[in-house]
């Protein structure tokens, strides 16, 4: 593979162990670092991520460069400011940040350096979903590497720049994944999201400065900063610069994880990587960036899979995982499925979050068993608007609404069969 | 009661963090790994450890799923049931293992061998349906291959 094009899978050997520390320097790791901290300051390097339209990757896809720019700088500045790495990656059907955990870990913490000089950060935390039990050995070998190599730690290869790294291993719930719930959580608490403003630029891990960032995101940084910002934007498809690990996984021959242009039509992806559909089965829509996007179908096939593309068709690029709904399979067994995780996942804070996603899961599991009523549809309709945008203290119930909305729009005659011959045409 | 080596590994901890309260969840997996469980008893001995009251740390433990406020058998299996799982055979998964095992979700053996628990996408789509025990990811599962899985714990 090459690393100017791959740049964040050049060096992932499937099925095998991860780059040592030595096998990492040898192939041009921690260059990035060295580049960073005896030649550029903390404003240039942020400068050159805002020049590369890097974009977040964790979903919300706002402007990486940008956000680090919040950040207060200067003597004057509250300290300890902390990083804090989202590797919380539970969003259904999305499977992407495991790659690049379990298959180059010192390309993130090469990141997370860089990132973190960028902010002038004191502390850096990875926080890792707790079922992630082969990505924490592997970034546990790899943080001490790093602490030994003096990557880590005081004055960082003799430099005025220093850094601590923690590894924080959760113990489950997919909304640890919220940045400011995640923030909550690694305090000790539960982890309910908290109000916003003020953001956690400004007020964030007990109350200090902090940048949170997804694990794709800043394992783009290194390649940046050694390749530069016209390089990366060259890498996509699109004005949203660089690569980006789509996922394909339901009924198609190889599922499976891919870095691609960003950009990258979703027929390619599906047809191209993932080999198209299983024998006997046919493509009815798919979801494109994990379980809280909207629905798109056939006709949005040829649609690019950057940050405005999926948007023509009413999506979202999200994560850029996406699950295929084939002709076999109920689309409303499917849109319950995702209804009963987010009801489960609700941190329960607020009520329209707490007790309208279960009544909705609800709703939908009658009309899947056949005990629908002819009103369960027009219900459906009115609790995506009661639980959209707005209405809710986080973005957990919006999004369970958009998958919902959607296949009320694209599958409403399976759900009025359903509802007609009282049972589930499938089963 | 802590017992020293709790208390030791619960202390190697405090420096990660700011306040002595954030090690709180650590802590509660700590005690887990040593018990199996975190039981009144064990929640009580945290929460005075860490200066949190016991409501304080109940309402920590009993939120995050993977602290087990009951006790669970000697192995833990957390059934993946999110929605690629779900497309790819979740409910025969399911339907094996409860018959195999002979309990529903929720449930210990009577032998104390095996918890069956539900779980999130365990990101393993590109291998569905899939489920781990203990520290154990397995993917691609059918009857045949579950058999065979759990014949291997004992």
């Amino acid at each position: 593979m090459d690393h100017l094009k791959n740049p964040l899978t050049a060096n992932i050997r499937p099925g095998k162990p991860p780059f040592s520390l030595k096998e990492y320097e040898q192939a041009g790791g921690y260059q990035a670092v060295r580049k960073a901290l005896h030649s550029l300051t903390p404003g240039e390097v942020t400068a050159m991520v805002k020049a590369s339209n890097l974009r977040g990757r964790g979903g919300a896809g706002f402007p990486t460069g940008q956000k680090w720019s919040f950040i207060p700088m200067g003597a004057d500045a509250i300290r300890p400011k902390y990083l804090v790495v989202n590797a919380d990656e539970m969003e259904p059907a999305a499977f992407k940040d495991r790659m690049l955990l379990e298959g180059n870990p010192h390309q993130l913490i090469e990141g997370i350096i860089v990132a973190g000089y960028a902010i002038q950060a004191d502390i850096a935390y990875i926080f890792l979903r707790r079922e992630y039990t082969l990505p924490a050995k592997r970034l546990k070998t790899a943080i001490a590497e790093a602490y030994a190599g003096h990557y880590l730690g005081q004055n960082i290869l003799e430099s005025d720049f220093s850094l601590q790294l923690y590894l924080h291993e959760s113990a489950g719930r997919y909304i640890c994944g919220e940045e400011t719930a995640l923030l909550n959580s690694l305090e000790g608490r539960r982890a309910a999201p908290r109000a916003k403003p003020p953001f956690p630029p400004v007020v964030g891990l007990w109350g200090k400065p902090t940048t949170p960032n997804n694990v794709e995101t800043i394992s783009n940084v290194p390649h940046i900063v050694n390749h530069g910002a016209a390089w990366f934007k060259g890498l996509s498809h699109s004005p949203d610069g660089g690569t980006k690990i789509y996922g394909v996984s339901g009924r198609v021959k190889r599922p499976g994880a891919w870095e691609l242009p960003m950009g990258t039509t979703l027929r390619e992806i599906l047809e191209e990587q993932a080999g198209g559909m299983r024998e006997g089965f046919k493509l009815r829509g798919v979801i494109p960036g994990g379980g809280s996007t909207d629905f798109l179908m056939e006709e949005h096939l040829d649609l690019k899979m950057d940050f405005d593309g999926p948007k023509q068709g009413g999506s979202r690029l999200g994560t850029g995982t996406i699950v295929v709904l084939d002709d076999q399979t109920c689309p409303v067994g499917l849109v319950h499925n995702l209804m009963q995780f987010f009801a489960r996942e609700s941190c329960g804070w607020c009520t329209p979050c707490r007790e309208g996603l279960s009544w909705t899961a609800r709703i939908l599991a009658a009309i899947e068993s056949g005990q629908g009523q002819s009103e369960d549809f027009a219900r459906l309709q009115k609790h995506t608007r009661l639980l959209g945008p707005g209405h809710t203290f986080c973005a957990l119930a919006p999004g369970a609404m958009e998958p919902l909305q959607s296949a009320l729009k694209y599958f409403e005659e399976d759900f009025n069969r359903h509802i007609r011959e009282k049972r589930c045409p499938w089963r | 009661m802590l017992t020293t080596e709790e208390k030791k590994e619960i202390e190697a901890e405090f420096p990660h963090y700011e306040q002595k309260r954030a090690v709180c969840v650590e802590a509660l997996k700590i005690v887990q790994r040593h018990r199996g469980w975190v039981s009144d008893e064990a929640l009580l001995a945290v929460a005075e450890f860490l200066e949190m009251t016991p409501a304080e740390l109940d309402a920590v433990a009993t939120f995050y799923n993977l602290i087990f406020r009951k006790p669970v058998g000697k192995h833990v299996i957390l059934v993946c049931d999110s929605v690629s799982c779900w497309i790819m055979g979740y409910e025969r998964v399911l339907g094996h293992l409860k018959a195999r095992l002979g309990i529903d979700l929720g449930e210990t053996t009577g032998d104390g061998l095996f918890t069956l628990l539900p779980i999130v996408c365990l990101g393993a789509c590109d291998q569905a349906p899939a489920m781990m025990i203990d520290e154990e990811l397995y993917g691609n599962l059918n009857p045949a291959k579950i058999d065979e899985i759990l014949a291997s714990y004992s």
